[in-house]
């Protein structure tokens, strides 16, 4: 048997519903883990241990209960799990990675963390984050950068780096990440793990501090596809606390994997294998690609012909969003408070100043230029423009196939350090990400082999409310496959 | 040269809904503790949703009805962006392009003709929190924060400040009407923004305005606006030029003060509201609140008038407020003479109220109408004088009397004393008393007449039928000049 550390959530799952292991073996094999070797990760700004503990406690009776009574639990019951730091966590400390909100503990929680604590997860902690989920790396958090354990002088993406990190190398057996233009899958990607995010609008984003309103999505980072889909069943769902959420019936996700995908059609847009891709990621993607084929899918080429307009217009839509959402951040309520000087203007400016890293004070001020007068038709206007092409993009690519394929990144994870001074290198480490949040369409990343000794992610890319198929399709080529199951040597 | 204002005002109104705008805090803050009606939401606290009060909505369409409005097909939210303590998101959840209603009117009397002034939009946004300014410090109650708040746009229609105080009185009274807002502005339920410019008089270009921001009450208005067209008269006349600025109404000293700029933003930045969903407005739904639209003051008035042969001005008094008029309704269904019904509550009720002696729930429960009809019958079959009617209003209205009016004026034998026999003799002893007021009398001093009504009243303690003393005095008087 794998080490307890290193299960899937499912295989937990069983050997817990058989009784053959406690949840508290199980936490407690994943806080030594954590012990162990995150001050080499840095996955964690925040642990709970003892409360981690109680709860396995409690799973444990709990599943000795439904054991007794024939009762199937929860698949996630009794599993230790990671929180990226811009989910709000009652009780807990939730810093979205920024020194403004040092010391905030939420009185609530967001719905998700409450229906996978109702579900029976044990949150472990809170992953470390680019500063409210602004940046690809985790070198923008507040606090510290997270290293990818396939190779730590390397990044592992981001923003959801800690929890991608946390995943892949044993220091939670799946975690919750947050993706507006890419920062669940992109880490995915470098860390070598699977990670979905879902069709805007199926997961709730209440007490989920905001980004882009517009673009955020919460989805899971798991060890294998199946995890993909529990998860998501466990957090999809209406909420009424979210006046965008869905309200639409639930899939049964795990049913949707099934490992055969003949006849599926599979789009391949020329666009996604174009210049700054590396060659050996374009490869092994192919190769990826092949495998599709030889499963029985038919390929077919599709164009999504305003893909590169989706960066600038992601970068006006969503710093103008985050101006606006991150203007609450003013030292009067929580969080750092610079009050020293004789009126609130001052007030504000020292708070702001001092709170605030370099990456969010640009995309402040990226933001609110483009919302200004005289400056709003031609920026932000515009940008919400081409949003209407890109969709229609994908509208027209999927009256032709059933899902779209290609890489998460255009690169492996690259070295700490290596793009901080150039953002717009920075920035098009997410061209492949960026599309589909503004699509507001799902999109898996899983991974697909490895390029120079670090892990390659393949995109699969569905239309909106086609989880099912994205997830069908991972599921089969990870069967064909034995990606998922390497591990990174710590 | 003489000049003419140009003034249009934009009304604030907090709306009557049981919840606030995008949360389920309780609106009824009035003398709660500071930040008691508040949770996550109305605080702005990180990664929290709004979302949208239906009712709100509902209040705001209606409003919008009731001024001759335009309901768009669809409407949406738009974040108004600005630094300051009592906004705590940092952006205020409002309407920008697509209000709920738009392009609708108000008609006003205005020296005796109707004059309509247009109103541009009736929109929802949220209320702000409330800052407490002390010295050297500031203190937040965020109670007030996220209470739905109507914004009524009127265009720079305005011409005087008479023409203010119609507009902004009868807005209240159709808020009222439709019980949408309390319009208590002592309770800030109410406040007003005006916008003022100068032209000369016949002139079609409009000055350059001010805007007065932060006014309370009518009567802040109302003076502030005479002050700042005074204030811009003198300038306009000595040459100057009117200065583009907000100013805010200092009503201690009586002035308009320039607010600091940092305060108003000159860029609110505004943008579509990513966490609400543009809201579709299906007619079937904007069909059906039409349809609940209650009668509103003017069409009242006008049935008054028609239904109950009441003059204008008696019907306009009973109409500008709703709860009045619904008092006179039910009175003059159990005694259906309107004229009498109205000139009781003129003389009796009204005098009370602005004094403040009674307020309209106590009287309304303290004379059914069974107790009106009681009274006034007997007063207008001349059973009892005017001043014991109005001292049975006293009785009951004040002092607390429960028994009805009419057991009032038989146990305490307050009927008019209407009986010739036993008038006759008071008047002959008034007559035999008053030698001199008689011969005046009969001297051809008609004012004479008076006196001695008066003295008969006295010596009846006002129980006599004045009519029938007037009468009954001439014919004694008329013969004893046949007789001299
Ligand atoms: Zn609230």
């Amino acid at each position: 048997m794998a080490a307890l550390h290193d299960l899937t959530a499912h295989e937990a799952h069983k050997l817990l519903w058989r009784g053959e292991i406690t949840s508290l073996e199980l936490t407690q094999a994943v806080l030594d883990r954590i012990v162990e070797i995150d001050n080499e990760i840095k996955a964690y700004l925040t642990l709970t241990p003892e409360a981690a503990l109680e709860r396995a406690r409690e799973a444990d009776t709990l599943l000795a209960a439904k054991r007794r009574d024939g009762e199937e639990p929860s698949p996630l019951l009794g599993v230790p799990m990671a929180v990226k730091d811009v989910i709000c966590t009652e009780g807990i400390e939730t810093t979205c990675g920024s020194k403004i909100l040092e010391g905030f503990i939420p009185p609530y929680s967001a719905t998700v963390v409450e229906r996978l604590t109702e579900a029976g997860a044990i949150i472990l902690g809170k992953t470390n984050t680019d500063e409210f989920a602004m940046g690809s790396s985790t070198e923008n958090s507040g606090f510290f950068t997270t290293h990818n354990p396939w190779d730590t002088s390397r990044v592992p993406g981001g923003s959801s780096g800690g929890s991608a990190a946390a995943v892949a190398s044993g220091e939670a057996l799946f975690a919750l990440g947050t993706d507006t233009g890419g920062s669940v899958r992109q880490p995915a990607s470098l860390c070598g793990v699977a990670g979905l995010k879902p069709t805007y609008g199926r997961v709730s984003r209440y007490g989920l501090v905001a980004f882009a309103s517009s673009l955020d999505q919460i989805g899971p980072l798991t060890r294998d596809v199946t995890d993909c889909a529990l998860v998501l069943g466990v957090i999809a769902g209406h909420d009424p606390r979210d006046s965008t959420s869905l309200d639409l019936p639930i899939p049964n996700y795990r049913e949707a994997l099934l490992p055969d995908i003949k006849g599926l059609r599979i789009g391949v847009p020329e666009e996604y294998f174009v210049e700054g891709v590396e060659p050996q990621v374009a490869e092994v993607v192919r190769a990826a690609i092949d495998l599709l084929a030889d499963l029985g899918a038919k390929m077919v080429e599709v164009s999504l012909p305003h893909t590169e307009y989706a960066l600038p217009s992601y970068y006006l839509i969503a710093p103008a969003e985050a101006s606006a959402n991150l203007a609450r951040y003013d030292g009067v309520k929580y969080g750092l408070s610079c009050s020293e000087a004789s009126d609130i203007w001052e007030d504000y400016r020292r708070t702001r100043e001092a709170g605030f890293g370099p990456e969010v004070k640009r995309r402040i001020m990226l933001g609110a230029y483009a919302l200004s007068a005289g400056y709003y038709d031609a920026y932000y206007l515009k940008a919400q423009k081409v949003r209407t092409l890109i969709k229609e993009d994908f509208d027209q690519a999927f009256s032709k196939c059933d899902v779209l394929v290609g890489p998460t990144s255009p690169t492996v994870a690259f070295k700490i350090g290596e793009r901080v001074e150039d953002p717009l290198q920075m920035y098009l480490s997410d061209i492949f990400t960026l599309s589909q949040p503004l699509a507001g369409i799902p999109g898996i990343s899983i991974p697909c082999g490895f390029a120079g000794g670090l892990p390659v992610g393949l995109q699969i890319i569905g239309p909106a409310l086609g989880e099912e198929t994205v997830l069908r399709v991972a599921y089969a080529y990870e069967q064909a496959t034995e990606w998922h199951k390497m591990r990174p040597q710590l | 040269m003489e000049y003419e204002p140009v003034i249009g005002i934009e009304v604030h109104a907090q709306l009557l809904t049981k919840s606030k705008m995008f949360c389920g805090c309780n609106t009824d803050y009035m003398g709660a503790p500071p930040n008691t009606h508040v949770c996550p939401v109305c605080l702005g606290m990180p990664g929290v949703l709004p979302v949208i009060n239906r009712k709100a909505v509902e209040y705001t369409i209606v409003t919008g009805l009731a001024l001759n409005c335009q309901v768009p097909e669809a409407t949406k939210w738009d974040r108004k962006n600005y630094h300051y303590p009592d906004l705590p998101k940092g952006y205020q959840i409002s309407q920008y392009d697509l209000p709920l209603t738009r392009d609708g009117c108000l008609e006003i009397d205005f020296d005796g003709e109707r004059k309509r002034i247009d109103i541009r939009r009736v929109h929802l946004e949220e209320d702000t929190a409330k800052l407490f300014h002390e010295e050297g410090y500031a203190l937040v109650d965020f109670n007030r924060s996220g209470v739905p708040l109507l914004e009524i746009v009127s265009e720079p229609d305005l011409r005087s400040i008479e023409e203010v105080r119609q507009y902004v009185t009868k807005l209240r009274t159709i808020l009222r009407y439709l019980g949408v807002s309390s319009g208590d502005m002592e309770k800030g339920a109410m406040r007003f923004e005006v916008n003022i410019s100068l032209r000369p008089r016949g002139g079609e270009e409009y000055g350059t305005r001010v805007e007065i921001k932060n006014l309370n009450s009518f009567r802040a208005v109302l003076n502030s606006l005479k002050y700042e067209i005074e204030r811009q008269k003198e300038i306009l006349q000595s040459g100057g030029k009117i200065k583009q600025e907000t100013m805010g109404w200092d009503g201690v000293r009586g002035v308009t003060v320039p607010q600091r700029s940092k305060e108003y933003a000159h860029d609110y930045r505004y943008f579509p509201e990513p966490d609400l969903p543009p809201l579709e407005l299906k007619r079937k739904w904007i069909g059906s609140i039409k349809a609940r639209l209650p009668e509103l003051p003017d069409a009242k008035r006008e049935r008054f008038i028609q239904e109950y042969g009441l003059s204008e001005y008696d019907a306009g008094i009973l109409v500008a407020d709703k709860e009045v008029a619904d008092l006179f309704e039910g009175y003059v269904k159990v005694y259906p003479k309107g004229k009498s019904v109205v000139n009781w509550m003129s003389r009796e009720l009204f005098p009370l109220l602005n004094e403040g002696r009674v307020t309209l729930e106590e009287f309304r429960s303290k004379w059914p109408p069974d107790y009106v009809h009681e009274l006034l019958d007997s007063y207008d079959r001349g059973w009892i004088t005017q001043s014991t009617a109005s001292q049975v209003v006293t009785v009951i209205t004040i002092g607390g009397d429960d028994r009805s009016p009419r057991c009032i004026i038989e146990e305490e034998t307050l009927a008019q004393i209407s009986d010739e026999e036993r008038l006759g003799a008071i008047i002959e002893g008034v007559i035999e008393e008053n030698p001199k007021p008689v011969a005046d009398y009969l001297g051809g001093k008609e004012g004479a007449l008076r006196y001695l009504v008066g003295q008969v009243m006295r010596a009846t303690k006002g129980k006599a039928n004045p009519g029938l003393v007037n009468e009954l005095l001439i014919k004694n008087l008329k013969e004893m000049a046949q007789n001299m």
